[in-house]
This record gives structure tokens, sequence and C-alpha cells, in this order.
């Protein structure tokens, strides 16, 4: 089997995933709570955008690398990526709105902060001015969006276009450059979308490291997810191809990447914490003040349980701890996400509730929808690849 | 064995090539004569580290006041310096730890080398906040020591202090990881030796491994659990290093991307070091069938990439120091590269970032002089980076009376030059009596990587050494 079939229960049940989305939307919306429903519209619309451009990621490091491991789980990676373009529209109906003045999670596109005898003026938002700007702002979004699509659609159709010709060798140096050329864009790039869209939140706030932190935290929750997909792929009976050894590889990759987020998000929070320069230290402490118990708590449970779980080898090719993990540190990231936007918005505001929850439920369902659609569309496994003998054969002890 | 994809390039070139072949030309340096050339580069390395020796004894006779530095800048040469070789450090537990992780095949015929290179930096680094206490006598009080030695206890808050935990976990792992890994080679010389002192001493230093099955079970286990121990030092190193700065209130030292972009910064120099050391290594020693082309082409597509993060990080402190809206912070920034420390600033801009980009075209990633020249470029240019963020983020203190300038004494220069002069000597002494390739391990992908062996191949010659 190695055509995958949507089958009607995953689609009923992904319907009714959106359908509870749509009811949190509207409640939030009717009940007057507008401000909360944008915010949370924002929270996930990142997160499974991230998912997203995390995976195109990977595929990008996977040919730059030469690395053969991942052949077999390439379509599965593809799928994910796919939902691109569905994640960048859901981000540009928030920016949309932000634009419009239908919300005001972006403070800084209030007008009145740059006049100066207006009583709202602010100086420093003023000085940012040739930067925050909705005209730039917009420019560089949509050049951003724009490109990272275009890429994912390239790695996507080349993909589909090697199995049918072949020519293994020839495709494998072409994607080496692709890949090169969108990994150098992809570099400088995830900074600014960290900034433009995430930093801006906090306006008055700026931090070296952000884009880092950012990108480590897609890296983790792509990953997660690929790895949650594979697992559940190979229970229903697909993805033979794919071995212990291809599964403990993933875990390490979950295990690694966990560190490397915490790894940034200490660095961040502990130069900041010690400097106690206050223009810094107010986004920390709006953070450890009003959410204290649950901030601390997205930061363990993004730390200790890919730390402690999957340090054995055993452990990362179990796929029952892996989905138990897995699942808890993809909520544990969609509250990374949560923080990225709520403190700024809501100030001391914000709850998770059934709005959030909701809305997140609903853009699962989404996510999962498209990329199970996306994975009928081809092969589960690529049929020709340079390296797929490699891959076939992969083994580690 | 499933055979190795087509596109992948052979790791160790030459038809003829066999096990016997691999021991014998990897332990012809140490077996055979040191030449003119060996003798004439070390005494002159001999002679600067015995310069830099004397520029140390003078400092410590004299005192602190005969370097450049002053009570603006109070950091400056010497800590410039430490990061450098620091830094350096970093490459080689990046590739014994962090490539093994990654099943990185070429590592191994460069892992031997680029360790040592990792030793002989760190120890070159740790001399410089040794010699800046001054009174270097009292060294030992960066240890945390009793109360009854008179003193209080060290300052856990401080990140100085972490430095010499972390400076000294790095170095005690990096040096037992070096050292697992050559007891076997270790044992594989003393079974040739013919000299009684020579048999001797590799006998004790090769800690009787017989190489049996067992043996070497243990020994990959090792390897790989001093791996994932030292792939986190890798980090935590330069992490801390620039927590030395980043904890600080100081515009240009305070900034939350230090940590990562030292790493990569440190990553990237270590790499060019190992290149420099390599290419000659390379040539002089005869291993341009182990080191090859494409080990010297990848080498150089992990210098590109660090060097592009390291530009990433440039441009965003740059971006940042505007963005922020804080005075001293763009003000650092802007003194930085249009100050009178700008010659240095983009010094380092462009041995960083400019000319590492000649690497994307791969007819100069694999020349071998355009990689030697850009090699150096690279170390220079990442000198220069820890002298601009030392040197001129303090000489331009907040008060304008305070405003200084550093000038290197020609006892900064000695002990620099020394420390240079140091770190060739051992590594050349290295080169002769260790085996610079880990000959145990490149064996162990001759099968599946060599040209002679590859593609259903077989040398030659395996049939007749079989036989005799």
């Amino acid at each position: 089997m190695d055509q995958f079939t949507f089958t009607d229960k995953s689609k009923k049940l992904f319907i009714g995933l959106i359908a509870v989305g749509v009811i949190a939307t509207l409640y939030g919306i009717f009940s007057g709570q507008g401000a909360r429903t944008w915010t949370s519209a924002m929270i996930s619309g990142w997160f499974f955008f991230g998912i997203a451009l995390a995976a195109v990621f990977f595929i990008g490091v996977n040919n730059a690398a030469q690395a053969a491991w991942g052949v077999v789980l390439k379509r599965v990676f593809e799928g994910v990526s796919m939902f691109m373009p569905y994640g960048t529209l859901l981000l540009l109906i928030v920016f949309l709105g932000a634009t419009f003045h239908w919300n005001h999670i972006y403070h800084w596109m209030d007008k009145s902060l740059y006049d100066p005898s207006s009583s709202h003026y602010d100086a420093i938002i003023a000085g940012k001015e040739p930067y925050l700007n909705l005209p730039f702002w917009w420019i560089r979004a949509i050049l951003l969006l724009g490109v990272w699509n275009l890429f994912t659609f390239l790695f996507r159709k080349r993909s589909l276009v090697e199995d049918q010709e072949g020519k293994t060798s020839k495709w494998f140096k072409k994607n080496l450059t692709l890949a090169a050329i969108f990994l150098v864009f992809f570099g400088y790039t995830i900074h600014i979308g960290s900034w433009d869209w995430i930093m801006s939140v906090d306006t008055h706030w700026f931090s070296t490291l952000f884009g880092w932190y950012i990108f480590s935290g897609i890296w983790v929750s792509g990953i997660v997810m690929v790895l949650l997909i594979t697992i559940f792929l190979k229970k229903n009976g697909y993805l033979k191809e794919v071995n212990d050894s291809h599964i403990h590889d993933m875990g390490k990759w979950v295990f690694a990447i966990s560190f490397l987020w915490t790894y940034l998000w200490f660095s961040q929070f502990m130069l900041i914490w010690y400097s106690d320069i206050p223009e810094e230290v107010t986004y920390f402490l709006v953070r450890l003040e009003d959410y204290g118990l649950t901030f601390w708590g997205m930061v363990l449970i993004n730390f200790i349980f890919p730390m402690i779980l999957l340090m054995s080898k055993d452990m990362k090719r179990n796929a029952g701890v892996l989905t138990f993990v897995g699942v808890i540190i993809l909520f544990g990231h969609w509250m990374d996400s949560y923080f990225l936007f709520t403190p700024g918005v809501m100030k001391d505001q914000g709850v998770i509730g059934l709005v959030e929850i909701g809305m997140m439920l609903g853009y699962l369902g989404l996510f999962l929808f498209v990329v199970f659609n996306q994975l009928t569309k081809a092969p589960l496994v690529v049929k020709k690849h340079a390296l797929l003998e490699e891959s076939l054969h992969h083994h580690i002890n | 064995m499933v055979k190795e994809a087509e596109v992948r390039e052979p790791l160790i070139l030459g038809k003829d090539v066999t096990y016997h072949k691999i021991t014998e030309e990897v332990c012809a340096p140490v077996e055979g004569r040191a030449n003119k050339l060996w003798w004439f580069i070390f005494t002159m390395s001999l002679l600067l580290g015995l310069w830099g020796l004397g520029s140390i004894t003078y400092t410590i006779g004299r005192g602190i006041g005969v370097w450049g530095l002053n009570t603006t800048v109070g950091w400056a040469w010497d800590i410039t310096n430490f990061v450098w070789w620091v830094g350096i450090g970093h490459a080689g537990t990046l590739i014994s730890a962090v490539l093994l992780l990654f099943r990185q095949k070429w590592r191994m015929a460069i892992n031997r080398a680029a360790e040592a290179m990792t030793i002989f930096a760190v120890m070159m680094a740790a001399l410089f906040p040794g010699i800046h206490m001054g009174r270097i006598w009292m060294s030992y009080w960066v240890l945390p020591i009793p109360n009854q030695f008179g003193s209080l206890w060290v300052n856990f808050n401080s990140p100085l202090l972490w430095d010499v935990f972390a400076i000294s976990t790095y170095f005690s792992v990096s040096l037992v990881f070096w050292y697992i890994g050559l007891i076997p080679d270790f044992a594989t010389i003393r079974d040739r030796a013919t000299g009684p002192i020579a048999k001797k001493i590799y006998s004790i230093l090769s800690f009787g491994w017989t190489g049996n099955a067992k043996a070497w079970i243990r020994f990959e286990e090792v390897s790989l659990v001093l791996a994932g121990l030292a792939t986190p030092l890798v980090f935590s190193v330069h992490s801390i290093v620039s927590m030395d700065f980043a904890t600080s209130v100081i515009p240009g030292w305070h900034t939350t991307i230090f940590p990562p972009y030292f790493v990569a910064g440190a990553i990237f120099s270590g790499f060019a070091m190992v290149q420099t050391l390599l290419l000659i290594a390379r040539k002089v020693l005869n291993f341009e069938r182990y080191i090859t082309i494409q080990h010297i082409e990848l080498m150089n597509v992990v210098i590109v990439v660090t060097g592009s993060m390291v530009g990433t990080a440039y441009l965003s402190e740059l971006f940042i120091s505007w963005y922020s809206g804080v005075e001293y912070e763009s003000y650092a920034f802007l003194n930085r590269a249009t100050g009178p420390y700008a010659w240095s600033y983009w010094m380092m801009m462009t041995c960083n970032v400019i000319t590492p980009q000649f690497f994307w075209f791969r007819k100069l990633r694999r020349s071998l002089t355009v990689s030697f020249i850009l090699s150096i470029f690279v170390n220079i240019g990442m000198w220069f980076e820890r002298f601009v963020i030392i040197v001129t983020s303090l000489h331009r203190d907040y008060i304008p009376s305070n405003w200084s300038w550093f000038h290197p004494t020609w006892v900064d220069i000695g002990v620099f030059i020394g420390t240079i002069g140091l770190f060739f000597t051992l590594f050349l002494l290295f080169t002769r009596f260790f085996p610079v390739l880990a000959l145990n391990e490149l064996k162990s992908i001759l099968k599946g990587s060599g040209e002679s062996y590859r593609d259903g191949n077989k040398p030659e010659k395996e049939n007749e050494e079989l036989a005799a």
C-alpha cells in the first residue's frame, strides 16, 4: 500500500474539528470578545503556519546535507509543507484585520502614536516608523510569504517530476542548489518575519535573539507533527519502508531540537533577567507576574518531557512513548505561541479557555484535512531518488 | 553492507589502498625521521614560543601595568586572545562529537588532528585569564575552596566563574575523548615499534589494548556516550564565554544574540584553523588520499554556513541597535562602524562576511590555494571580531571624560605571538609522535567508502598480501 486513502471516518473527524473551531470563533465574536478571538486566530495561525514552514526547511536541509535516512519520509514532509498556502491565508486574514483596525494586535498600527500633537504620541514607536510603517511592512510580508510558498511548490513539483522522470543524479544536484538558495533566503527572512509579525506585538521591546528563538520553536513543532503523522500512517499499515531506525532518527531530532529551543529560550531569558534593564525586562515581567504558573509550565513541558522520556534509545523507537511525548510538546509549543501574542495584546487579561482551545482544534482540523488530502496525491514513498536505496536500507544500532 | 549511492564521492582515494597500506601510510611520520622543513618550522615556532614565555615572565614580574589596557579599556588584548583561542578550540569537539552523531564518515580523516588542535588551543586560551589575574600565584582562588584558606568563597553569580567551570569541563572531556580515540592507534604503533623504548612508551600509552571484539564494542559505546556529553559542551563553552559580556549592561556587550552567535563564530573560526593546519599537513605528511578535495570542500561548506550565521547576527545586531530606539545602543554600533576603531570593524566585516562568500562557488571551494588564503582571512577576521566587541564597546564610556584609547605594548604583542608559537610547537610535536589520522576508524570506512573497494572493486595487491 503505497497509495494513501483518506477515509471518510477521518474526513468526518476533521470536519467536526473545523466545526468546533467555527463555533468557538463565532462564540468569541458574538460574546463581545473580539480582541481575544483575533489573538487566538494569530496564536493558532502562526503555530500551524510555522509547522508547514519548518517542514519546507527540513526538506531543504535534507537536500543540502545529502542525507539519505529521511528520503523515505520525504512525502510526509511534503504533505505537511503543503499546508503553507492555507497557513499563509490564515495569517493574511489577521494581517488585514490589523491593517483595517478590526483588531489591535499590532499596537504600532495606531496612527495617533506618530502624531506629536496627539496625547497618544509615543516617541519610541515614532522612532521606529521608517521600519514599522504599513506599506513597508506589507511589502516585506508579501515578499516573505510569496517566496516561501514558491519554494514549497518547487520542492513538491520537482519531487513529483522526479518520480516520473527518473534521472536521479540530475535532480539530486538541482535540488541541492535549490535547497542552498532556499536556506540562505530562509536564514535571513525568518528573522524579519519574527520581528515583523511577532516581536512588533510588544512594540517597545526588542531582542536580537528573537528570530533564532522563533525558528527553533517552529522547527520542533514541525518535526513532532511529521513524526506523529508518520506513526499514524504506520499504524494504519502504510509506510512499510519506514523502519525503527528512521523512527529513532526522528526521535533524536525531537530530542535535539527541544534542547536547542530550551537553550535559546534560556539564553534570551537569562540575559534579560540578569541585566535587568527596564526596556527589556518588562517583556518577562508581564509574563511572569500575570501568567507565572502557565508560563513556567510551558517552559518545563517543552524541556523536561523530551529530555527525560526521549533520553533512551528504546523510548525513541517506541511509538506509544513518541506519541505521548509528541502530543504533549506539540501542545507545549502551542502554549509558546500563546505567550508570543497574548500578553502583548491582552495584557493581564489573557486566558486559555473555550475560544483558544476551540479555535486551536478548528485549525488542527483544517491542517490535518489539508495534509491528509495532499498525502493522497502522490505515492507515500518516493519512487526515484538518488539516495533511495541507502534510505531503504537505513539501519542504526 | 549496502552499497553507497553513486552520487557520493569516495572518501579514501587510490585503487590500491588496503588495510595494510593505511597502517603504513599513517604510521610513516611517527616511525620515520623528521625532515629539514619540519625542524625549521619547529625551531621558529619554539623561538616564538620562548619569546612569549619571556613576555609572560616579564608581565608576572612587573605586573599588568606593562600591558596597554587602562581603567576605561579594562579588558582588551588579552581577553581578545582568550576568546579567539577558545573559539578555535571549538572545531575539534564539533567534528568529533556532533559529526559523529550525524554519522558523517568524512570526519574520520580529520577528527584526530582537529581534536589535538582543540586541546592545544584551549591550553593557549586558559593562559590569558590566568596571567590577567596579575598575581598568578593566587590563581587557585578561582576554585571554590573552603574559607579556612583565608579568602571568601568565589562568587557563584559571576559569569567569570561559570567560565572557569565551563572551560575546565570542556578541556577535560575533549582530552578524554581524544585520548580514548588514540588508544587503538597507539596499540597499532606499539605492535609495529622496533625500538625497545618506543615499544615501552606506546605500550603504556595504549593501556594494554588487545583489539578483541569486546574491546571494540566498549570503545564504540564510550565514543557515543562521550559524543553525547560533548555536544552540549560545544554549545555551553562559548555561550558562557559570551555571557562574560552579555550579562553586563554595557551597550555593545549586552545583547541576547550573543550565546548562539558566539557558538556559530567559534565553529567558523575553528574550522578555518583546522583548514589552515590540514592543508599543510596533508601535503607535508602525504595524506592527500585521506584528506581529499571533498574533505576540503565540506569544511569550506561548514565555514560558509557558520560564516553566514555570523553575518546574519552582525546585521541583526546592527538593525536592532537602531530599532531599539535606545540612544546608547545605537551609538555603540555607529561608533563601531564609523568611530576611531572603524578600521577594525571593517576588517572584521571583510574577513568574516564578505570573503567567505567566495565559497558559494564550487570551483573556489575545491581550490586549495583559495581555501588556504580564505582560511587565513577568517582567522584574522575572527580575531578582529573579538577586538571590536571588547575594545570599541569599552573605549567610549558613558562619561566623555573617561573616553580613552587602547594601544598594545610590545609585551601584549609578545604574549600573543608567543601563544601562536607554542601552539604550533605543540602541533608539530603531535605530528611526529601521534598518529595524525584516526587509522583504525579510517579502516572502518574503507570497504564502504574507499575507492579501492567501492562498487565491487578489489585492490590488486590484496590477494598477494593475504598470501604473504
